[in-house]
């Protein structure tokens, strides 16, 4: 593995008595496709919502590792903090703003680095700052991410009446263009057909090769196998296993504990 | 068939009426001539209401079928007749309201409504900011109101500031009471924050009317400044140094009351083009933005708190202008002016006129106050009138008269987006 991304040392989530996620430790590599996999209630979206800063883990450190610059601890951040750190997410059961354009969406992630042209507000009521130049960049920084995920047609409609396959796509373009160092992905390929999934795989593809990680839930085995580099399973909090696919798939654990009742499954993927 | 189907939907209709009406028309207590109450039956006034739905109901379904009055958010095609008239409108308003001082015929009466009704058009802007755009039910509007009304009182009586100093100070006092409520309360959502922000707009007048020292309490504060014209005072003794002086008119009293209508109007634009500037910036979008997904705001990297803040503090600052506005327009304040249901007033203007919609608030403000004025001859029917029509607007458009919203940037053409995807905020 090249140097990591995103390092998770003991990384322990209790919710009372409940331990979701005990003494995790992984590490993604920089410009790598990362999975998290494991059964129902593995614990693998509790881990993403401590990466995130939804949750503040009881126990353990997550560090961000963008080139160049110092480590940055993760879970001390405020919640808002991480996205400017360099960590985009989109969500399980999409959460666009239905409300507003594709074009909008992508606008609002571009909102800290806007926000600052325009000198708190003031000076761009008044018409006074930079901020005509700097929603040109932003729009056209939109657009090539409309481009990529193939919604250009559908820019000036409202998210909430695109089909699904698109929300889906328009959530990772929306996250891209916070421009991160690390896309977290949970479960983009639920709900999509075959045809969707492999445009989905191509997509991720695309932005690793523009040198962003990413790690990512996913159930579709299919998606996972193809374009992973490394593959972390989870199973009752407890990491089981961590390697490339063709390691993880010949895992006695991983198949015990996950592909166990389905080897044909498995292997057809 | 379909006429046994209509008269039994009247008969409904009938019986429904009937059980309102027989309480609140048919029985009636009089003061009778020994002091005591009487009671007087209306019978024929009662019947002659059932009587109306029942044939109103009758003639609607007749016409339209059981079904052919529905609710409607989206842009049907009296909505874009509505939507190319309202580009017209707008502009068409505007002049009519540049011009109405100098239209013959309009009187002391007519400037007086006008300046009522733009009070209100600016409150009900300033409200939409914190409501319409940025979700949070706000029931103590007219707390900050009341900020800006008492802080250039007081700054008058106290300190001998003039109005046009004041005005500002006013906005920022307003403002940063907005922030101070703000912050511990922005942590809760819908239902609750609607509890804590009716709890404050109390508080501020319950502390108004009791810290007699300082505000005078029931008595309010009398002999507020009025305004002048750039240092010209409005003086009905003429001569050198006043306005009517100054530009050789002849001095009258009407001269302060069109100063006042330009001045309120000047107030209104003011928020009206903040707003709209502020929609398609950054700060706009991310309020809306807020009010669509405050969670996936969060994972974008903005911060919630802040921008509810702003939206807080803008919007309490302009209910602060306000209130500077009305102090000097009345001379005379006191706690009564700024109870509930003023709020309430505020708060039902933007919700009829479509959250978010400029041009609906102002049309509803219009509607809601001017109507209430000129229907003043219907005495006690008034109310039912209005509640009726409130009614009426929100069972068919149940978004507000605008229930559309406009996109802050397109690339091709903006197209108005249907409001039952936008959404209303949870607080």
């Amino acid at each position: 593995m090249s140097h990591p991304i995103l390092e998770v040392q003991g990384l322990t989530m209790r919710f009372g008595g409940l331990t979701a996620v005990s003494g995790v430790s992984f590490a993604a590599g920089s410009g790598e496709i990362t999975a998290l996999i494991g059964p129902n209630g593995a614990g693998k979206t509790t881990l993403f919502n401590c990466v995130t800063g939804f949750y503040r883990p009881s126990e353990g450190i997550i560090r961000l590792h963008k080139r160049g610059e110092p480590p940055t601890e993760l879970q001390r951040l405020a919640g808002h903090r991480i996205a400017r750190a360099g960590v985009a997410r989109t969500f399980q059961n999409i959460r666009l703003f239905p409300g507003m354009t594709a074009l909008e969406n992508l606008l609002i992630a571009q909102h800290n680095r806007l926000m600052a042209s325009t000198g708190w507000g003031i000076g761009a009521v008044l018409g006074l700052s930079g901020y005509p130049k700097a929603e040109r960049q932003a729009v056209e920084l939109a657009k090539r991410w409309l481009t990529a995920t193939n919604l250009m047609d559908r820019a000036d409609d409202p998210a909430g009446a695109l089909p699904y396959g698109q929300q889906r796509r328009l959530e990772i373009a929306r996250a891209m263009c916070t421009g991160p160092a690390l896309l977290c992905l949970d479960e983009p390929a639920a709900g999509l057909n075959p045809r969707e999934s492999d445009e989905l795989a191509r997509l991720l593809l695309d932005i690793r090769a523009e040198r962003t990680s990413i790690l990512l839930i996913e159930h579709d085995m299919g998606v996972v196998m193809r374009i992973s580099d490394r593959v972390v399973v989870l199973d009752h909090g407890v990491l089981i296993a961590d390697g490339t696919p063709a390691e993880v798939r010949g895992n006695a654990k991983v198949i015990a504990a996950y592909l166990g009742e389905d080897e044909e499954e498995a292997a057809s993927a | 068939m379909r006429l046994q189907l209509a008269l039994k939907d009247a008969s409904i209709g009938a019986v429904v009426a009937a059980l309102l009406f027989i309480p609140l028309v048919a029985l009636r207590t009089d003061v009778g001539s020994a002091g005591a109450l009487v009671l007087r039956y209306r019978w024929a006034d009662a019947a002659i209401l059932i009587g109306l739905v029942f044939l109103g109901r009758l003639a609607l379904v007749l016409w339209t079928g059981r079904t052919g009055l529905r609710p409607s958010t989206s842009a049907g095609p009296w909505t874009q007749r509505l939507q190319q008239a309202g580009r017209l409108a707008a502009p068409a308003f505007l002049a009519f309201a540049l011009v109405l001082p100098a239209i013959p015929g309009i009187d002391r009466y007519w400037l007086d409504l006008g300046i009522l009704v733009l009070t209100y058009v600016m409150l009900g802007w300033g409200l939409n900011i914190v409501v319409g755009l940025a979700g949070l039910l706000d029931l103590g509007y007219v707390a900050f109101y009341a900020v800006g009304a008492y802080s250039y009182a007081l700054l008058a009586q106290y300190f001998g500031l003039s109005f046009w100093v004041c005005l500002p100070l006013a906005g920022i006092l307003a403002a940063f009471w907005g922030v101070l409520l703000g912050f511990p309360v922005l942590r809760l959502r819908g239902d609750y924050l609607a509890i804590v922000t009716l709890a404050f707009g109390e508080i501020i007048r319950v502390v108004l009317l009791n810290w007699v020292s300082l505000t005078g309490g029931p008595n309010g504060i009398s002999g507020i400044p009025r305004p002048s014209f750039f240092g010209l005072p409005f003086s009905m003794a003429g001569g050198e140094g006043t306005f009517a002086g100054f530009f050789g008119l002849e001095p009258s009293s009407t001269h302060r009351v069109i100063f006042l209508y330009y001045l309120i109007l000047a107030l209104a634009l003011l928020t009206n083009w903040v707003t709209i500037r502020l929609r398609r910036q950054p700060l706009g979008r991310a309020w809306e933005a807020l009010r669509e997904d405050e969670i996936a705001c969060r994972a974008l990297g903005i911060n919630v708190t802040v921008t509810k803040l702003t939206a807080f503090a803008l919007g309490a600052m302009f209910g602060g202008f306000a209130g500077a506005f009305f102090a000097t327009r009345q001379a005379f304040i006191s706690p009564e002016s700024f109870t509930f249901i003023e709020s309430a007033i505020i708060l039902a203007i933007v919700v009829l006129g479509g959250l978010g919609s400029q041009i609906g608030v102002a049309v509803a403000a219009l509607v809601l106050i001017g109507g209430t004025e000129i229907f003043r001859d219907l005495q006690e029917w008034r109310m039912l009138v209005f509640g009726g029509a409130m009614v009426v607007i929100m069972v068919l458009r149940p978004r507000g008269l605008v229930g559309t919203r406009t996109p802050s940037i397109a690339l091709g053409k903006r197209r108005a987006i249907d409001g039952k995807l936008v959404g209303e905020g949870h607080g």
